[in-house]
């Protein structure tokens, strides 16, 4: 089974609120120095086709990557936990584009790569949040998709067996070949740590980078895109929080709890 | 003319409640730009669509696009991206709003891909400027806020619940009911259903309790959830948690509150060993009182709270239990 994952780096999304700073003419965030990492959600899919691929015995996976040259690192971070092969797509025709044109280059990716049978993606970037890349990549495909999954394993007749995540549960699909699944998070698919050896062996191996005329997209085509950011700014909140004081934490909490029964809060 | 159009899904005889919303917050946009209001009413095959219909007519709806079928009736995507395709293409719709229910989540974007237009999600306000239609958007977690207006018609947009104020009701108006036929692609059976699993629900539910305790990576064991649920026994509190802690493998991720987990609205919410991380905040916007216990008193989520402790959850949590009690008897 031919398994790829869908990664994107973004900025630490546990950067605090007060430490966010956003460019408000370029309508970006402005904070150079912080790190880059993997989307939390991207990195359960790439969990979830690990457990697959070893529940099935064999498999291939390839991790796919759109973004600058640093997204680089994001792959070889999938590479050390075992995947098999990455690529990084990166021109800079693909900067700044929207959900359509994000998925428009992961699809020609995908089909260069000769196809997937699953196709992963996060349920959500960390960054921008669109929740809409897996979604329009399955209609690049023309893939049925299917949203929220926590886990997959092989199905009958090399159909894959979905776990998804509903309000009231779960459900348990059988999709044909090929299908985009989006993952979310479970308390069974929290990315691995990688070996060391593994890291070693990471670093040695070669990542293409791709380039629009690589994947015979049309950079003004691309640029084209389907909505526009008029305004980008930082909410502000005005709570002020009342704290609670004693000499000891048995004070502190008698204090807290005379506080609650004489605001009627329980 | 090409109107607003909102997507509602028929429960019994009136529609899900969302789709009031939509309706009033779409009569707005729809006095603005001097366009109709109309309505695409999804149903499984049993229902009548008259009833439904009759609600959204008195919501402000001209005219609904009524679409039916068994499969429409259990929350399949497939189904309904197919269903509701077929309905916008004969609305031909100049912008068309979701709830950011999973219908929405699930099919909005690809509907959009189909239709050629564009797509903006969680919206939290929307306006017109200049004779485009604008939408308000929390993105990076909301740590920002973004407008954003679409530059491809049909505008498709989810919106977020209890982001719109809904429609008065005036059950003296009446629309024009229009059946569309839906043929479902074979395709849709791509995806087969092996098995629905039912998630045994004990105690009051989070998105409807009155008091809710969470618990954060600062908790630091599933062990010590047991002094939590001590303290929510004694309130009758629903127990929610930080996605570090679902991630640590502590509690379920059903447990989960925030902007990819579920929406609280109760009058009290008690954070233990949480941060504050503003995908968690998104969650518990609804929230009357918020108190935090925290080591840490940089930590952000001191910024939300109403009243804080600085403290060491291990100590402050069962004093806490032990002095509610005697204070409130029991
Ligand atoms: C797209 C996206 C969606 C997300 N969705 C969600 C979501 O829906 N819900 C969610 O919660 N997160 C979500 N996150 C993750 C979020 O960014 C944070 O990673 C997460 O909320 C952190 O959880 P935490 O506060 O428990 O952990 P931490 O940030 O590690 O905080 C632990 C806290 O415990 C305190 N502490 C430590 N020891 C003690 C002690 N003994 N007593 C008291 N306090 C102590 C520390 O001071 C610290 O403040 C999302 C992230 C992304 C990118
Ligand atoms: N630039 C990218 N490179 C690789 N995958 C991406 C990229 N952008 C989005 N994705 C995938 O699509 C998912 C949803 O993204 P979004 O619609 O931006 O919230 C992410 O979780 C990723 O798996």
């Amino acid at each position: 089974m031919n398994i790829v994952v869908c990664l994107k780096q973004i900025i630490d999304y546990e950067i605090p609120p007060r430490a966010f700073r956003i460019d408000r003419q370029k309508k970006k965030p402005a904070m150079p120095d912080a790190s880059l990492v993997i989307g939390p959600f991207d990195e359960n899919a790439l969990e979830v086709a690990l457990q697959l691929r070893e529940k099935a015995g064999g498999g291939r996976i390839t991790a796919v990557s759109m973004g600058p040259e640093s997204a680089i690192e994001a792959l070889r971070k999938a590479l050390a936990v075992t995947a098999d092969e990455a690529v990084l797509l990166s021109d800079p025709a693909f900067s700044d584009l929207d959900p359509f044109g994000t998925a428009r280059v992961l699809g020609a990716a995908i089909k260069k790569l000769g196809g997937a049978d699953l196709v992963l993606t996060g349920r959500q970037s960390g960054d921008w949040d669109a929740g809409q890349v897996g979604q329009l990549l399955a209609e690049e495909l023309g893939a049925p998709c299917v949203n929220f999954a926590f886990r997959a394993e092989p199905g009958g007749d090399g159909r894959v067996r979905l776990y998804k995540e509903t309000p009231g549960g779960a459900e348990i699909l059988e999709a044909g070949t090929p299908v985009v699944a989006t993952v979310t998070n479970a308390e069974t698919n929290q990315l691995r740590l990688a070996k060391v050896r593994d890291l070693m062996a990471a670093n040695r191996k070669p990542v293409p980078t791709w380039s629009a005329a690589d994947l015979g997209l049309d950079p003004a085509a691309l640029a084209a895109g389907r909505i526009e950011v008029l305004d980008l700014y930082v909410p502000t909140y005005d709570a002020r929080c009342e704290f609670v004081t004693g000499e000891t934490p048995e004070d502190k909490a008698s204090a807290l709890a005379r506080r609650l029964v004489e605001l009627k809060l329980v | 003319m090409p109107g607003i159009v909102i997507v509602a899904t028929a429960e019994g005889q009136g529609t899900n409640p969302a789709a009031l919303e939509l309706l009033g917050g779409g009569a707005g946009l729809a006095k603005a730009l001097g366009c109709p209001l109309e309505a695409v009413l999804v149903s499984g095959s049993g229902t009548d669509p008259a009833g439904p219909a009759a609600k959204l007519f008195a919501g402000g709806a001209r005219r609904v696009y009524s679409v039916r079928h068994e499969r429409l009736g259990n929350g399949s995507p497939e189904a309904a991206l197919e269903a509701l395709t077929a309905a916008c293409r004969r609305a031909e719709p100049r912008v068309v709003l979701f709830s950011a229910d999973r219908l929405g989540l699930e099919v909005a974007p690809r509907l959009a891909h189909r239709l050629g237009g564009s797509m903006i999600t969680d919206a939290v306000a929307l306006e017109v400027r200049d004779g485009d239609v604008v939408a308000t958007r929390p993105a990076f977690g909301g740590k920002a806020m973004e407008q954003v207006a679409a530059r491809a018609t049909p505008q498709v947009v989810t919106v977020k619940l209890r982001a719109l104020e809904p429609a008065a009701l005036d059950e003296s108006r009446s629309g024009e009911l229009v059946e569309v036929p839906v043929d479902l692609d074979p395709g849709v059976d791509r995806v087969k259903l092996v098995e629905r699993v039912e998630e045994a629900a004990e105690g009051p539910k989070l998105e409807t309790a009155r008091v809710v305790i969470g618990g954060g990576r600062g908790v630091g064991g599933a062990e010590n959830f047991k002094q939590l649920e001590e303290l929510a026994r004694v309130l009758g509190a629903a127990l929610g948690a930080s996605r570090a802690a679902v991630d640590e493998g502590w509690v379920p991720a059903s447990w989960q509150i925030g902007q990819t987990g579920k929406a609280i609205a109760s009058d009290l919410y008690i954070a233990v060993g949480i941060s504050g991380a503003s995908q968690h905040t998104a969650g518990i916007s609804g929230v009357k009182t918020i108190v935090a216990i925290n080591t840490d008193p940089e930590a952000p989520i001191f910024e939300r709270a109403h009243l804080g402790v600085v403290g060491d959850h291990k100590a402050v949590v069962p004093a806490l239990t032990a002095r509610l009690k005697e204070l409130l008897g029991k």
